[in-house]
């Protein structure tokens, strides 16, 4: 079981949240040309090691969360809201 | 080598079974190969001997990281089956189901290939209308499949859970009668000492550390027993494909590297005759009794990305959960082991046999939950690929470049997110 430190809830089980995906994507402009959203949508850099990926507290505060974790170890490096406004508002109030 | 027969099993059991060779040589690598295949599971060995058998291409290295074997050729549940849908994908599992019936005497070795049938459970009409699409697709398709009612169900499989209480009562069942079962590691030996007679180098203990590009051409690989220079190389590695592909400078793939477990109970006397799907609401769960007395079974992939060879304990219990909806007679049974492989997840859930941005660089990718089924077919097509430069038409459609062209070889039609297809 992963221990994923929700910046809202506290540290839970994993099985609390639902796994998004790489987190690193960045969807181009509407009217970019195909090939770009080809590569954003189909293509992955699936690596091993550390990576950022997104995970929702479906099970709980029910936030976005940007998650850095190594996908060979399993060891999370650090978490954070995925919204920037989010994430900063948390960051004050701690 | 020699090979088995009845003569030579009763031979060998008055002589101290002192008459047999090895099954495979150990050879040290040549430093050059028409064809370098990298990876020896199942289609990688697969590969290396339908080239030599099918195309006459003998100068041909296989090459391992580990033991021939060990990867995922271990890790699975080892389903047969060829239940279907998608154009592509029906031709292709279809023919590896084919395969698989002849598998044992093509070798020369017992596969123990045992065609007991696949038995998927239905819940709801709507199921039931979905498999007869499905079944009479694969019917017009040369396989074979058939809808059970309730009661031939009950009379074939007394021992599932038909309560009426059950959160969803079973009415019935699709059927693929020569879909079953098959030892995985005789697949993976009987591969290897094929390919071997036939003058295969297998080359286990050499990793690959890097491969050597002369632009748009792969010259040689780099590997932990030398460099090895190469006319052709194919890739047959899934779960770590992309660690291959960006080796080679490639980028990236429309894949993703999720791990799946499986399960062994302790042995019991024979009491499941079929494999058995359940797969509803949201569970996932499949069962089988392996020749030792096990039941063997699995369910739904971990849900994050990984590349750990180890499973866990959410799905431990999601699996047991509905191993206990529906066979509720397992309850006191103790699990002995359970494994988890890495698995090349791709963007629709099908696979790849294609051509790649290199002239000389073929790909085998992208197997999914399917991987152990599909090896006979996967390395047919595989080996007609690199030997002849261009895919087969049933693969055509199996490359990278298909979303470009707006086709999704997507059998549940989950959409491009890798940890859907389970």
């Amino acid at each position: 079981m992963l221990r994923i430190k929700c910046p809202f809830c506290g540290e839970r089980d994993h099985s609390e949240f639902s796994y998004g995906g790489d987190g690193s994507i960045v969807y181009p402009a509407l009217d970019a040309p195909m090939q770009d959203w080809v590569e954003a949508v189909f293509q992955r850099e699936n690596i091993r090691g550390m990576q950022t990926e997104t995970w929702q507290h479906v099970n709980g505060c029910r936030t976005w969360l940007l998650v850095e974790r190594d996908t060979m170890t399993h060891e999370i490096r650090s978490v954070r809201a995925a919204h920037p406004g989010v994430a900063k508002a948390l960051e004050g109030s701690s | 080598m020699t090979r088995f027969s009845a003569w030579n099993v009763f031979r060998n059991g008055l002589t101290g079974q002192k008459g047999w060779s090895r099954q495979w040589r150990d050879p040290e690598p040549k430093k050059h190969y028409d064809v370098v295949v990298i990876g020896a599971g199942l289609h990688g060995l697969a590969t290396a001997y339908y080239l030599a058998k099918n195309h006459s291409v003998r100068n041909v290295a296989v090459v391992e990281k580990g033991w021939l074997g060990g990867g995922n050729a271990g890790r699975n549940t080892t389903i047969v089956r060829s239940n279907y849908m998608m154009p592509g994908n029906r031709e292709f599992y279809e023919h590896s189901l084919k395969l698989w019936e002849n598998l044992s005497h093509e070798l020369n070795y017992n596969v123990m290939f045992s065609q007991r049938a696949h038995v998927s459970l239905l819940h709801s009409p709507a199921a039931v209308d979905d498999a007869a699409r499905r079944y009479n697709t694969m019917r017009l398709t040369d396989s074979d499949g058939e809808l059970w009612d309730l009661e031939k169900l009950k009379h074939t499989i007394p021992y599932l859970n038909y309560g009426p209480n059950s959160r969803f009562p079973i009415i019935g069942a699709a059927v693929q009668r020569r879909a079953g079962t098959a030892r995985h590691d005789a697949v993976a030996w009987g591969y290897a000492r094929g390919a071997d007679q036939h003058g295969v180098d297998i080359l286990q203990n050499c990793e690959v550390t890097g491969v050597t590009r002369d632009n748009d051409k792969v010259v040689a690989i780099e590997t932990t027993r030398g460099t090895i220079s190469a006319g052709k190389v194919g890739f047959a590695v899934a779960g770590n494909t992309s660690r291959l592909w960006s080796m080679a400078g490639l980028g990236n793939l429309p894949i993703e590297s999720h791990k799946l477990q499986a399960f062994v109970s302790e042995p019991l006397k024979p009491l499941l005759d079929h494999v058995v799907v359940f797969g509803v609401g949201g569970a996932h769960f499949y069962i089988s009794q392996s020749d030792k007395g096990g039941m063997v079974f699995g369910g739904d992939i971990d849900w994050y990305k990984s590349y750990a060879q180890r499973g866990n304990l959410p799905i431990v219990q999601d699996v047991a959960e509905a191993a206990m909806s529906i066979l509720p007679c397992l309850g006191r049974v103790k699990l002995l082991r359970h494994w988890s492989g890495v698995m090349d997840m791709s963007m629709d859930g099908s696979h790849f046999i294609c051509k790649t941005p290199l002239n000389n660089l073929y790909l085998n990718a992208g197997w999914n939950y399917g991987g152990f089924k599909a090896s006979p077919a996967s390395g047919w097509y595989f080996a007609d690929l690199i030997a002849n430069d261009r895919p087969h038409p049933v693969v055509e459609n199996h490359d990278l470049q298909r979303f470009e062209r707006g086709i999704n070889i997507d059998e549940r039609g989950a959409g491009p997110d890798p940890k859907l297809h389970g």
